[in-house]
């Protein structure tokens, strides 16, 4: 176990280091274009493009620059944005990560508890009407862009509706933390997470329920209806658990990439300041520290993600227990 | 001893007449199972034996109620204690399911929930049946493994299906199948895919399930060998109708239908003379859909005359005292000449090996 | 010899004395009389020491083929029977190549080809083909029967040296069709258009679409029904024959076995426990094994003697037994059987067999 566990930590140091040598070399190391310049913005002084030379050893070998940065980066964390006046990016991606989570944890909670209940009501009800209108209805979830349903939703809540006695509850646009105002938190993130959830409800339902339709003709679920349990039994206990591994890999990876930023749209339109926006941020500025930091932050969520899966799936499978 | 099993006076375990299952395909009905009917009596063993397509599973399944395709047509009927089975509502066969009759598959490794232990499946069974807490019913599971000769019973209770072997995993599973202590085993194909030393080991324990547990069995298998050595009855089965249907010590010694002459046949002999080809049988058995209107074996058998194509197929034609073949030659006065066997040459191994034993009760009765 | 007809009485109440005792020429056969020693030809196929190891995670190892040493002589039918796990496969696979072995040698025609290029092996794989036991999986479904065996014909070239010309493969092809009793039609259909025995047939057909000496086929019928498979075990034995077919017949149905095979190795574990001529092997076994799987085979017959089976199950080949790798379930084990592995021994005459304590024959 021990050894597992150490072999999984050198894989994720592995992973994170191939990952950060990559960024840096796309960003840093490409010829013809000078980083100094890029970090120090449109327009610098000579005497801020000397500073910067020294600050990140650009006259020194690649390896260096390199070490340079990651100990900025991870160590002494004064990596600093000279775009946005020095600002320094790790305490910016630490205020942010909050927002972010808070964001994403949220609609994975509604959107796991949904899907799995429509995807298991439609398998159980295969080929009914009540089947095929969840799964309709799933396809709808899938088709509406999040940006586009984000942008319907202000428009109801915010303006249209607002002085009605449905949506007057709904506060203004951004993010109340958690340990300010739970209450407020929550009615400010309620709406967000209903929308970033849409879409993942779409798929994961269909996804069970395709699952729990193939596993219907599996040998061992035709030895419990043989065993005389109940329909339903048969259908949580046998099916929807043997389900869940398949479902727990897709939940893993899609989560990850939803920490490590991939809510952008959902942050934007309702203008939450989390990593998303940060790294949208970076890049229409081309602030390369702030990019640099906002993509080693995502990639250690997913590279971390991918360990808890790896985790989950040794509680939830015992034949994967087994082969390590 | 198989003289009594077909009219006994008794009301017989399960009683089939006129089984007949159909699947919907291309806007028809097609008939996999045909009018198959038999008499299963208390703690017999019946053999259902057929190649594949023969719709031997079908009919297993069909007496489970396990067939639930959109637009299947089950008709006949199967008494089981004077119970029907055609046409049961799901919830009182759901009661019946496990407890009076309990079924065994092919494949042990699939027919097991990967995620969960063998003994916690096994207490699942016993608890749906049987108001027992769980401690109570994983004493039964430890219990009954021990009983099915599964070594360090309690353990094994705790592992999971595929960190046992396959002998292993199908004695665990006829364990779970004789929990709640059924009258009827249904074993599709129990040994198929298992080693034949350890099949070996399987038959044995099944054959022991009628004198320890009480149980009658319906062995489903397209091995004739398994047949012979485990089955009191015997029933052929050819795409989908029954062919013959007897005592197997008869059906072996005195086929009354060509396919069951012909497929003895085609056995190549382990002992005995070692023939320079094989009398095999031509062709392959017909798609349901292509069956012949008369006898469903007219087209490859060698003795094909006129009456047998015209339908409707041959009626079940008494042969024997407590057997029948569906075929119109013993009708006409010309049936089958007894079957020859390897038995009048076989050559056993002598070996160091403990004496022979005769375990089987039909060799000397 | 089949005797004289018993009655259906003789049947059910068999006599024991008169079952145990053979009939001295029950197990005579032109076939067998043929004994690879007696015949002064090289072997066509040599294994010297063959080894094959599988690494598994956590340093574990598994050795599927474990130092086997046998001759195949032109001619002849090899079965090599076993249950699962004694690696009959893998060095029907090893034989042609088809899978590295990871020690040891092969001698095809004499020359060494165990670690031949797959380039310099190519001349020679015309000459040694394989028959698998998924005869639809073995057979591109998008494909044409015709396209299909037409395929290795248009690869290699001809006997001449040169490519072969169109006429020249459409007349290999009715000739293969004849060969393997099916119908010249069957060439422009695709592969799920027949039966499984068909498909077998459309195998075996493009086994010998190159004319080759030797057939490695593994489980060729076992996925077949009874009346099926007598058909193509006899279309095996009716090829051999008429083109003087070498066979490595892999299966774990013995009376299958026998009714094919020349000679009949029984692999353990990775190892040859018993090799000898087919009757003399299946029924005087010298090694317990052998012994206990011929018993355990069902046979057709009501009243058919039954011994006790063999206790417990095949270990695992990730941790084999030491000494004899039968020992943990031999009836008659000793001391000695486990802490000493035996080797391959003469017992008589072309049968070796691998136990401390061989059996005598009767």
């Amino acid at each position: 176990m021990i050894t597992a566990l150490l072999r999984r930590l050198g894989q994720t140091v592995f992973v994170l280091f191939g990952i950060s040598a990559l960024v840096f070399m796309v960003f840093f190391a490409t010829p013809g274009a000078d980083p100094t310049a890029r970090i120090a913005g449109r327009n610098a002084s000579p005497q801020t493009m000397e500073k910067v030379r020294k600050e990140y050893g650009f006259d020194r070998p690649l390896p260096v620059q390199y070490a340079t940065m990651m100990k900025k980066l991870f160590i002494t964390q004064d990596l600093a944005s000279y775009v946005d006046r020095g600002e320094l990016v790790v305490p910016e991606i630490a205020r942010a990560a909050p927002v972010t989570v808070s964001l994403v944890c949220g609609a994975a909670v509604i959107w796991v508890v949904v899907s799995i209940a429509m995807g298991t009501v439609a398998a159980a009800l295969k080929g009914t009407w009540i089947d095929r209108s969840l799964m309709m209805l799933g396809l709808v979830g899938i088709s509406m862009p999040v940006f586009w349903l984000g942008q319907v939703t202000n428009l109801v809540t915010q303006s249209r509706y607002h002085d009605t006695w449905l949506f007057s509850w709904v506060p203004g646009l951004g993010y109340v933390p958690l340990t300010e105002n739970p209450w407020g938190w929550f009615k400010a993130l309620v709406i967000p997470w209903v929308v970033l959830a849409v879409m993942f409800i779409g798929i994961y339902s269909r996804v069970l329920r395709a699952d729990l339709v193939a596993l219907s003709g599996e040998d061992f679920m035709r030895t419990a209806r043989a065993k005389g349990l109940s329909p339903t039994r048969v259908l949580l206990r046998h099916g929807l658990r043997t389900s869940l591994v398949t479902f727990v890999s897709l939940f893993g990876l899609d989560f990850a990439q939803l920490v490590g930023g991939g809510a952008l749209l959902t942050e934007v339109v309702f203008g939450l300041p989390g990593v998303g926006r940060l790294t949208y941020q970076a890049l229409t500025n081309l602030d390369l520290p702030l990019i640099m930091a906002t993509v080693m932050y995502s990639a250690v969520f997913v590279v971390l993600a991918n360990a808890v899966v790896d985790s989950v799936y040794l509680l939830l499978d015992p034949r994967v227990r087994d082969a390590r | 001893m198989h003289a009594d099993t077909m009219p006994s006076p008794a009301l017989p375990l399960l009683d089939v007449r006129n089984l007949c299952v159909s699947f919907p395909s291309g806007g028809r009905l097609i008939p996999i199972v045909e009018n198959v009917s038999f008499t299963l009596a208390e703690q017999e063993i019946l053999g259902l034996v057929g190649e594949s397509g023969s719709g031997k599973s079908v009919t297993a399944m069909a007496l489970m109620g396990l067939i639930d395709s959109p637009g299947v047509v089950i008709t006949g009927s199967a008494l089981f204690r004077g119970q029907e089975l055609v046409g049961l509502p799901q919830k009182q066969l759901r009661r019946l399911r496990g407890r009076q009759i309990a079924m065994i598959f092919q494949d042990p490794m699939t027919a097991f929930t990967p995620v969960y232990t063998i003994g916690w499946q096994i207490d699942e069974q016993i608890r749906a049946h049987e108001k027992l807490s769980r401690k109570q019913a994983r004493a039964r599971t430890v219990q009954l493994l021990g009983e099915m000769g599964v070594p360090d019973p309690a353990r094994t209770a705790d592992r999971y299906p595929h960190q046992l072997s396959g002998g292993l995993r199908q004695r665990a599973m006829i364990a779970m199948a004789l929990s709640c202590n059924p009258a009827l085993l249904i074993a599709d194909e129990p040994t198929t895919a298992l080693d034949v030393t350890v099949q070996a080991q399987i038959l044995d324990l099944i054959r022991n399930l009628r004198t320890s547990h009480g149980s009658s069995v319906l062995l489903i298998t397209h091995d004739m060998g398994v047949v012979a050595e485990t089955c009191d009855a015997t029933l052929v089965l050819y795409s989908g109708r029954v062919a013959e249907t007897g005592p197997t010590a008869d059906v072996f010694a005195r086929p009354g239908h060509p396919y069951t002459t012909a497929l003895l046949a085609s056995i190549p002999p382990l002992y005995g003379a070692r023939p320079d080809r094989l009398p095999a049988i031509a062709g392959a058995p017909p798609a349901p859909l292509h069956r012949p209107a008369g006898c469903a074996f007219g087209p490859r058998c060698q003795f094909v005359h006129t009456p047998c194509l015209a339908a409707p197929p041959p009626a079940l034609f008494a042969v024997g005292p407590s057997q029948a073949a569906a075929c119109v030659l013993p009708a006409e006065g010309t049936p089958l000449p007894p079957r020859l066997t390897e038995g009048a040459v076989v050559t056993a191994p002598v070996s160091s090996q403990p004496p022979a034993q005769f375990s089987s009760p039909e060799a000397q009765s | 010899m089949t005797g004289s007809p018993s009655s259906p009485a003789d049947q059910s109440s068999a006599d024991p004395v008169a079952q145990t005792a053979h009939g001295p020429s029950g197990h005579a056969n032109a076939k067998t009389m043929l004994r690879p020693t007696d015949t002064a030809t090289a072997p066509l196929l040599s294994v010297r020491d063959l080894s094959k190891t599988y690494d598994l995670p956590r340093g574990q190892s598994l050795k599927a083929v474990d130092g086997i040493s046998l001759d195949v002589m032109p001619g002849e039918v090899l079965g090599l029977v076993g249950e699962s796990g004694c690696g009959k496969s893998t060095l029907g696979r090893c034989l042609l190549r088809l899978t590295d072995a990871t020690s040891g040698q092969i001698l095809f025609e004499g020359q060494d080809i165990t670690r031949l290029s797959e380039r310099a092996l190519r001349p020679l794989r015309q000459r040694m083909q394989m028959v698998f036991q998924d005869s639809y999986a073995s057979l591109n479904p998008r494909r044409r029967i015709g396209d299909l065996l037409a395929e290795p014909l248009k690869v290699h070239p001809g006997p001449d040296g040169r490519k072969r010309t169109p006429a020249v493969i459409t007349g290999r092809l009715h000739d293969l069709m004849e060969l393997v009793s099916l119908p010249v039609t069957a060439l422009d259909r695709y592969p799920h258009e027949f039966s499984g025995g068909q498909r077998q047939r459309i195998n075996i057909a493009r086994a010998l679409a190159l004319s080759p000496r030797l057939v490695v086929a593994d489980e060729p019928v076992s996925a077949l029904d009874v009346s099926v498979q007598a058909q193509i075990v006899n279309l095996f034995a009716d090829l051999q024959a008429q083109l003087g077919l070498t066979y490595v017949f892999v299966a774990h149905d013995l009376a299958v076995v026998r009714q094919i095979s020349t000679r009949v190795a029984v692999m353990y574990l990775g190892a040859i426990v018993e090799i000898g001529e087919t009757d003399d092997v299946l029924h005087h076994p010298a090694h317990p094994y052998t012994a206990a799987l011929t018993q355990a085979v069902p046979r057709p017959e009501v009243g058919a003697l039954r011994h006790p089976p063999l206790r417990g199950d095949i270990p695992s080949p990730v941790a084999r037994p030491s000494g004899c790798r039968f020992h943990t379930r031999c009836p008659a084990v000793e001391d000695r059987c486990r802490t000493e592995e035996p080797t391959l021994q003469p017992v008589r005459s072309g049968h070796d067999v691998a136990c401390h304590f061989p059996l005598a024959a009767n």
